[in-house]
């Protein structure tokens, strides 16, 4: 079972020099993982590599096809609380 | 955009080529960058990493992604082509040291093949303590770090996270490491010999008030010039900050940080933050031309490209230190023409107030289209630049722009209502600097208090500077000499 990239995914590179297995591959219109390479860092890394680079949440998801970024992990702003957030930010 | 530079003889003979660092340079040198770098290593709140996108023109967008070899084949083509071209920097889109094999193999490649050509990087630091020596083993005596802030929890309100040691670190914990890593980097460089400059991003109600600090300890740890660029935040480029709303600073709010940050550093005013493909001279962007279709098909000679570079260089530099022995300022006080407002009127004494309670400094308004040379007449300013002169410095404050009036315009009415908006832009300035004043125009200013000065269109601003304290100053003991005799009489 491997982690995947989604459409979501914005080409961004990120990931693909950081892969223990080589199994990112850039590629159109996204980057895509190998299956049959994906090891998922087992053995090499505490956390998946390419997952912990991703700056898109959403884009990766784990090999039960859950997002390792959900929505609001990557600004630290869950989106409950969106709304506040861009009141304050706004009233800089 | 303004730089702050640390005065240094042996600093300037470094930088009198690089058009980005010298004041004076990008009126005769070119650069480029080449995107050979795309991956990141952390995020900041105002950037989005979408990057490849061809409807865009901002810093950190490009939409062609090259290998090194291609890199490589580029920058000789563009040299070859543009023998202005000094320096080439890799700035990106991502970070060039979170890709240093692109990097570092792109550098190999040029330091061999183009040895004339200097290089330089941008970077936001994370990676750069590991890469010091590498860097200093290639051709490159610039580095630049963006560092927006030296506090952990201010950094928390840029960085959302980094990645480092393979895992993703957030919040203030990762503001930390960043930071640190960036000032150790900075202090290495330092000891190397090696040039480095500051990026900060002014992002108003996060590190305006922290920039002051930010400039200080950069400058201890030695930093040769601090350049404060304005926050880029449209919400149609999908960055944390333009969605979010967060404003951009105003012009006055930028001079105002920059103030901030002066100490006794000089403040240069032509930073364009360019693009990470930008190709040419600052402010004239060729990279349409250089596409990789048309380079693969490109023979270039390097040697002969190379030879050409040099012979360009020294009649450039002939010219330069040729202009920097003419100075052409016309002086009011050689003037033929009767000046109006001379007596004993009212606005004449508001003159002489003005003048007698700033000998040591006044302030000059001028005209200039390029922020470098005084090259418009009042009809044609579209910028007023103001600046302060005491001794031999002089300071870019502020620019204020006089707003809407067609500068081809020349009918009377017209003419009118600018010189009406530039007096009223100037009221607290002592002088005006342009090519050309027209009689009515003349005879109003004085009325103002403000002094006429007019110089031959191309003289270089600093040089105007000086020209018009050394005659200001005269004319201020004169004024004051005049004023001890009539008490004493």
């Amino acid at each position: 079972m491997s982690y995947r990239i989604t459409t979501d995914c914005v080409n961004c590179w990120a990931c693909e020099p950081l892969c223990p297995q080589q199994a990112v591959l850039a590629s159109k219109p996204h980057f895509v993982i190998d299956p049959a390479r994906c090891t998922g860092c087992e053995g090499e890394f505490a956390e998946p590599q390419c997952a912990s680079i991703c700056p898109i949440e959403g884009a990766i998801l784990d090999p039960s096809g859950a997002p390792v970024n959900p929505p609001g992990s990557l600004t630290g702003i869950p989106p409950g609380v969106w709304d506040q957030t861009r009141e304050r930010i706004q009233a800089r | 955009m303004e730089l702050k530079v640390v005065d240094s003889s042996g600093v300037r003979e470094k930088i009198r080529d690089h058009p980005c660092f010298s004041k004076d340079a990008h009126h005769h040198y070119a650069r480029m960058h080449v995107a050979v770098a795309p991956a990141c290593n952390i995020q900041c709140h105002y950037c989005n990493r979408k990057y490849d996108c061809a409807n865009e023109s901002r810093p950190g967008v490009v939409s062609e992604l090259l290998t090194p070899e291609q890199a490589v084949k580029k920058t000789l083509a563009v040299a070859a082509e543009i023998p202005q071209l000094t320096v080439l920097g890799i700035a990106g889109p991502g970070d060039p040291l979170a890709n240093p094999e692109r990097t570092f193999a792109t550098f190999a490649a040029l330091t061999e093949k183009a040895p004339d050509i200097r290089l330089c990087v941008s970077t936001n630091g994370l990676m750069l303590p590991q890469h010091v020596d590498e860097l200093c083993r290639h051709n490159i005596d610039h580095v630049t770090i963006t560092i927006n802030c030296v506090d952990a929890d201010i950094g928390a309100q840029i960085y959302p996270w980094i990645f480092w040691q393979h895992r993703r670190i957030r919040g203030a914990k990762a503001a930390a490491i960043l930071i640190e890593q960036q000032l150790m980097g900075l202090e290495m460089l330092a000891e190397r010999g090696v040039l480095v400059k500051i990026n900060s991003v002014l992002i108003p109600g996060v590190n305006d008030l922290h920039l002051a600090e930010v400039s200080r300890i950069v400058k201890q740890k030695g930093a040769f010039l601090h350049n404060i660029m304005p926050l880029i935040a449209e919400p149609e480029h999908g960055t944390f900050f333009g969605l979010m709303g967060q404003r951009a600073p105003s012009a006055k709010e930028l001079h105002a940080v920059q103030q901030s940050c002066a100490n006794d550093m000089e403040i240069m005013s032509h930073c364009r933050q360019c693009r990470a493909d930008a190709i040419g001279m600052l402010g004239q962007d060729r990279h349409d031309e250089f596409t990789l279709e048309r380079i693969e098909k490109l023979e270039i000679d390097p040697v002969a490209a190379m030879a050409r570079r040099a012979q360009l260089r020294a009649q450039i530099e002939a010219a330069r230190t040729a202009k920097s022995l003419q100075p052409v300022l016309v002086s009011l006080t050689s003037l033929t023409q009767p000046k109006p407002g001379v007596g004993g009127s009212p606005a004449a004494q508001v003159g002489r107030a003005k003048l007698a309670s700033s000998a040591a400094s006044f302030r000059v308004a001028l005209a200039s289209s390029d922020g470098q040379r005084i090259d418009q007449s009042l009809s044609e300013v579209e910028v007023l630049r103001v600046y302060q002169v005491d001794g031999q410095s002089s300071r870019l404050t502020e620019t204020r722009p006089v707003s809407g009036l067609p500068s081809h315009l020349s009918q009377d009415p017209v003419a009118e209502a600018k010189v009406t908006e530039v007096i009223k832009l100037i009221k607290d300035c002592d002088a005006l600097l342009c090519t050309r004043i027209g009689f009515n125009a003349w005879q109003r200013l004085e009325r103002q208090g403000i002094r006429p000065l007019s110089a031959e269109s191309g003289l270089p601003i600093k040089v105007a500077l000086r020209q018009a304290h050394a005659d200001w100053h005269t004319d201020t003991e004169g004024a004051a000499n005049a004023a001890s005799r009539a008490l004493s009489a």
